[in-house]
């Protein structure tokens, strides 16, 4: 059905931390312009799944492929890689150091080698996408943590990636401050973003998302589009888990 | 002679005072070049050995928390006694500034390593990992996100331990160093008179007073919100 190969292509990946075998052979494919929910219990590994894309974890072994790049490679110039892959992480991460223009033109500047007003330039347009042009001179501890969510997503598509990774965005949000990030990741996704979000955001999901995929015990258990894996789950231990969240 | 009067002649002693002040200003010079000898030297090479450590290369590490656990172990005395009077015998006869300097700065270099070494792990681990995330390499990382938080965690300890260290200075009178203490103790010897003393603890406080006031405002200055 797909006529162009998978921008991101994981194959067999599995990932041992000492004796905990966290990853048990996953294969995950996504195509360009996809949307894809990863869901699962905690510690079902899909936040280390999406580790592994970026390779911020090494995985034990399985091969990815992200935009043509094989990401375990050692000639991989890993840096160069993950200039192509973005991510963003459930505690921000913003440099507390910086300002969020500073957070979000130092890669600008350090890794595509730009000059500082090439970088400003870049970076507020950025910020203004994320509709944070006004706090462009604020650190991160001045910002409320949507807007801090915000300006990490900024510091992200600065670099034009081609792949999002979203790691429980809204998970530290007060909830009247997801909001705002959902709606700057619903802008990302109309403008044909490739996205792989870990998150339980439901509502999100079900209008936004291509596929879900739900995950137990390092493995993939079940996928499809959201209104199948919501309504109608094959398998026992998806309907428990949709079960147990939609209760909530 | 009353007890008051006999008191300031003792210690205030106006005559002594003036005759020996240039000796005590000669102390004060060289001092300060051997503070600022020390802090450059200490500071530079406790921040090497911490940015070494964070390589993470095992036998390095070993290495480094030896030469690190030695330092910090043994008295700051001992290091200026075994550096002047043992080296000759290993066919290197430093001088006795030399040899303080060398003594205080190891030592100093122990401590600073730690705390930078402390303040470069107690940086959260999603700083690292939001900075290679966007493509900086180790070193970018190092340099750009993790050092610049690292330093402000690092600047009121460092700053304890630099004027602790540095005050260590008076420990070269026993290599027989004309420092401030060595200068004002043979003018006592000198003067059968302790004035010199009294002026020596001024030249201590003159120079150092501003230093604890100085690094008072740099940590006030440094620290931002998290």
């Amino acid at each position: 059905m797909r006529l162009m190969p998978p921008i991101v292509s994981a194959k067999a990946i599995h990932k041992h931390f000492g004796p905990l075998h966290v990853l048990k052979g996953v294969d995950l494919d996504v195509a360009e312009r996809e949307l894809v929910f990863v869901i699962g219990p905690s510690g079902s590994g899909k936040s280390t799944l999406l580790r592994c894309l970026n390779r911020l974890e090494a995985p034990s072994s399985g091969s990815i492929v992200v935009d043509g790049i094989d990401m375990l490679s050692s000639k991989t110039d890993i840096n160069h890689a993950r200039q192509r892959i973005g991510m963003v992480f459930q505690s921000f991460n913003l440099y507390p150091h910086m300002t969020a223009l500073g957070n979000v033109t130092l890669a600008l500047r350090k890794v595509v080698g730009k000059s500082r007003a090439e970088a400003e330039v870049l970076g507020r347009a950025a910020l203004e996408r994320v509709g944070l042009a006004d706090r462009a001179g604020h650190r991160p501890a001045e910002l409320s943590g949507g807007q801090q969510q915000r300006v990490a997503i900024a510091r992200a598509i600065a670099l034009e990636p081609r792949v999002m990774l979203f790691d429980e965005p809204t998970s530290a949000l007060d909830p009247e401050l997801v909001g705002s990030v959902l709606a700057v990741m619903r802008g990302l996704r109309e403008s044909g973003m490739t996205m792989i979000v870990v998150s339980h955001e439901m509502g999100f999901a079900r209008a936004a998302a291509d596929r879900v995929v739900f995950m137990d015990d390092g493995l993939i258990v079940e996928q499809g589009p959201p209104a199948q894996i919501f309504e109608s789950p094959t398998h026992g231990r998806t309907r428990a888990f949709i079960g147990q969240i939609q209760r909530h | 002679m009353t007890s008051w009067d006999r008191f300031t002649d003792a210690f205030f002693n106006a005559r002594v005072m003036e005759k020996y002040l240039p000796d005590i200003l000669a102390g004060m010079v060289l001092t300060i070049e051997l503070a600022a000898a020390v802090i450059a030297s200490g500071l530079l090479a406790g921040l090497v050995l911490a940015l070494l450590r964070a390589l993470g290369i095992r036998p390095l590490n070993w290495l480094i928390v030896f030469v690190v656990d030695l330092f910090r172990s043994l008295p700051p005395l001992v290091v200026i006694v075994l550096i002047y009077f043992g080296l000759p015998s290993a066919g290197f006869s430093p001088s006795a500034f030399v040899s303080t300097w060398m003594s205080l700065a190891l030592v100093l270099m122990a401590f600073a390593e730690e705390i930078f070494w402390a303040g470069i792990v107690s940086t959260p681990k999603g700083q690292w990992e939001a900075a290679r995330s966007t493509g900086l390499g180790f070193g970018q990382t190092l340099l750009h996100v993790i050092l610049p938080q690292a330093l402000r965690l690092t600047i009121a300890p460092l700053t304890n331990r630099t004027i602790a260290i540095t005050k260590g200075t008076a420990l070269g009178t026993v290599v027989a160093l004309h420092e401030i203490l060595g200068m004002a103790s043979s003018a006592m010897s000198n003067s059968y008179n302790p004035s010199p003393l009294m002026m020596g603890a001024a030249a201590y406080l003159v120079l150092f007073l501003p230093v604890v006031v100085a690094a008072r405002w740099v940590e006030t200055r440094f620290s931002w919100k998290r």
